[in-house]
């Protein structure tokens, strides 16, 4: 009877293992079903570097490259700005802060988390486009910029915890060993601990970035959804995220818009993908 | 003499760590510092490199000089790097052979390559490692033996030109033929500079020491020269100690 039971139970679990793996599978071979579809009426080329994005004009566009650029100057603006800070912000708890100001900075970071993206959206959209629009006498604070900051502010819980981490687990006798050669504490947090703790930080970041690459509604909100090749970082863009969630609701089931829509969803799924994996490997690397 | 302490106390929070530690060190001598689990052996080292304030609620009172300057009046760094360090257990960088020895002068300001490589040569000679690593010193730290690895380390902290070096427990993780060659060391570096060791093995002490200091529940027992110690101790718990009667 007992071994009957052990049976079941570890059945059970080895089911629920198999069961997330199959679905990640199922929907990666729905999305590439769906997305392959696109092929039929552009090719491959076309659509990846294709220039203008009219979905619905006859005869209908499907070049995406707008897109991924305005996903990836968005992205490329955040990262530049949550890594800075957010890197910064773990050095500061992990090595400097006093205990009592560390816990309450921990839980701030936590806080911050717990914002929703869709508040962080309009709280930006009310408080930061104005802003942009004036300090850069802008005809739209609706920019990529905007975006930016906005993401970096989701991202950097993310990159905080993890490289707090990183840090954390760097072993105590490094940092005498440091202290004892005369290093200044300085010294000791640039030469010694961040170098030792680097791959968990690279991971942090990379974890920040597929948390922003495939953020949708704040970005949506706020970075004014212009389909158009972007020149510069004050410009309006649309991530390819957003063009996901704005046009799904209007595109008929079947048609070649629709199957658009899941090639463009594929490839944010295979760039988050490549991004965890990167992270994944990263952190593996830390360990042994 | 080359540190002189006074009526030291320590506290970690409540728990007394030193209690009134009052003794001289002399220059070019080996200090042998004996003494059971939690004496204050480690405690009393890590002072004179005021490694001990890096913990938390770390507290002391009384007079420590190094030639005669009140160490905590003096800029920690420079403390440091006057008084160096080699642990218990080998820690090399993830770093070269050379980078390891070079990376206390670079820290320092040492920027030309040339010089950097002098220094090398002449930390690892002091440490007698030059022979076994001259041929490779662009290979791991990671790759020499736990033996080399600590010589490393020796060589490391020589290569910043410190005055004193305190060693704790440097030989706790070795064999018997790497704990000899590392005891020769010591017994060489005792010509040039002032060195303070903290060991578990009394017999490490009696065989480098020239004088040697028997630790008890945080106070300095009884202090001299290291065959009248081993010979003649003047205090009852010090003949226990040794003879291994409790500890």
């Amino acid at each position: 009877m007992r071994r009957l039971k052990e049976f079941v139970l570890q059945k059970i679990v080895l089911l629920c293992g198999v069961a997330s793996i199959l679905f990640v599978a199922l929907i990666f071979l729905f999305l590439v079903k769906e997305g392959l579809n696109v092929f039929k009426a552009v090719s491959p080329s076309h659509f990846l570097l294709g220039r203008s994005w009219y979905p619905i004009s006859e005869p209908a566009q499907f070049g995406i490259l707008p897109l991924i650029l305005g996903s990836l100057l968005v992205t490329a603006g955040a990262t530049v700005i949550s890594v800075a800070i957010g890197v910064a912000c773990a050095v500061y708890i992990a090595e400097v802060a006093r205990p009592a100001v560390r816990e309450t900075l921990k839980v701030g970071i936590e806080l911050l988390a717990a914002i929703p993206s869709i508040v962080l959206g309009f709280i930006g959209m009310v408080t930061l486009v104005p802003w942009v629009k004036k300090i850069f006498h802008l005809p739209t604070g609706l920019t990529a910029l905007s975006g930016s900051i906005m993401l970096a502010f989701m991202a950097m819980p993310t990159i905080v915890s993890i490289a707090e981490d990183a840090l954390h687990a760097v072993p105590r006798s490094y940092k005498e060993g440091a202290y004892a050669l005369g290093a200044t504490r300085w010294q000791t947090i640039h030469r010694v601990i961040l170098r030792a703790a680097s791959p968990g930080i690279a991971a942090a970041v990379m974890l920040g970035i597929g948390r922003v690459i495939g953020e949708t509604m704040a970005v949506m909100m706020i970075t004014g959804n212009a389909a158009v090749i972007p020149h510069g970082i004050l410009q309006p863009v649309r991530t390819l995220t957003a063009t996901i969630a704005g046009e799904m609701g209007e595109a008929a089931v079947g048609s070649e818009h629709y199957y658009a829509l899941f090639a463009i969803g594929t490839l944010l799924f295979v760039i988050s993908f490549g991004i965890n994996v990167t992270a994944d490997l990263l952190l593996h690397k830390r360990r042994s | 003499m080359k540190f002189s302490l006074r009526d030291l106390n320590v506290w970690f929070g409540s728990v007394h760590a030193l209690t009134d530690v009052t003794m001289d060190i002399p220059a070019n001598e080996i200090l042998g510092v004996i003494g059971p689990a939690n004496s204050g052996k480690s405690t009393f080292l890590r002072t004179l490199n005021r490694l001990n304030e890096l913990k938390p609620n770390f507290r002391m009172t009384g007079d420590v000089r190094l030639s005669g300057a009140d160490i905590n009046k003096t800029d920690v760094d420079l403390l440091r790097k006057k008084v160096g360090m080699v642990f218990a257990l080998p820690l090399p960088l993830p770093l070269s052979v050379f980078d390891n020895v070079a990376y206390g002068p670079k820290m320092h300001g040492v920027r030309t390559k040339k010089r950097q490589k002098e220094i090398v040569e002449r930390a690892l000679k002091e440490a007698y490692l030059w022979d076994e690593v001259k041929d490779r010193l662009d290979t791991p730290a990671s790759k020499l033996s736990g033996g080399q690895q600590q010589r490393l380390c020796m060589a490391r902290t020589l290569a910043v030109e410190p005055e004193v070096i305190l060693f704790d427990e440097p030989c706790s993780g070795l064999d018997p033929i790497s704990t000899a060659k590392i005891e020769d060391t010591m017994l060489r570096l005792k010509a040039n500079y002032t060195l303070v060791l903290v060991t578990n093995n009394v017999h490490q002490a009696s065989r480098v020491a020239d004088k040697t200091a028997f630790f008890l529940s945080g106070r300095l027992i009884e202090l001299d020269d290291t065959d009248k110690i081993f010979t003649a101790p003047s205090d009852k718990r010090t003949e226990d100690y040794i003879g291994g009667r409790f500890g």
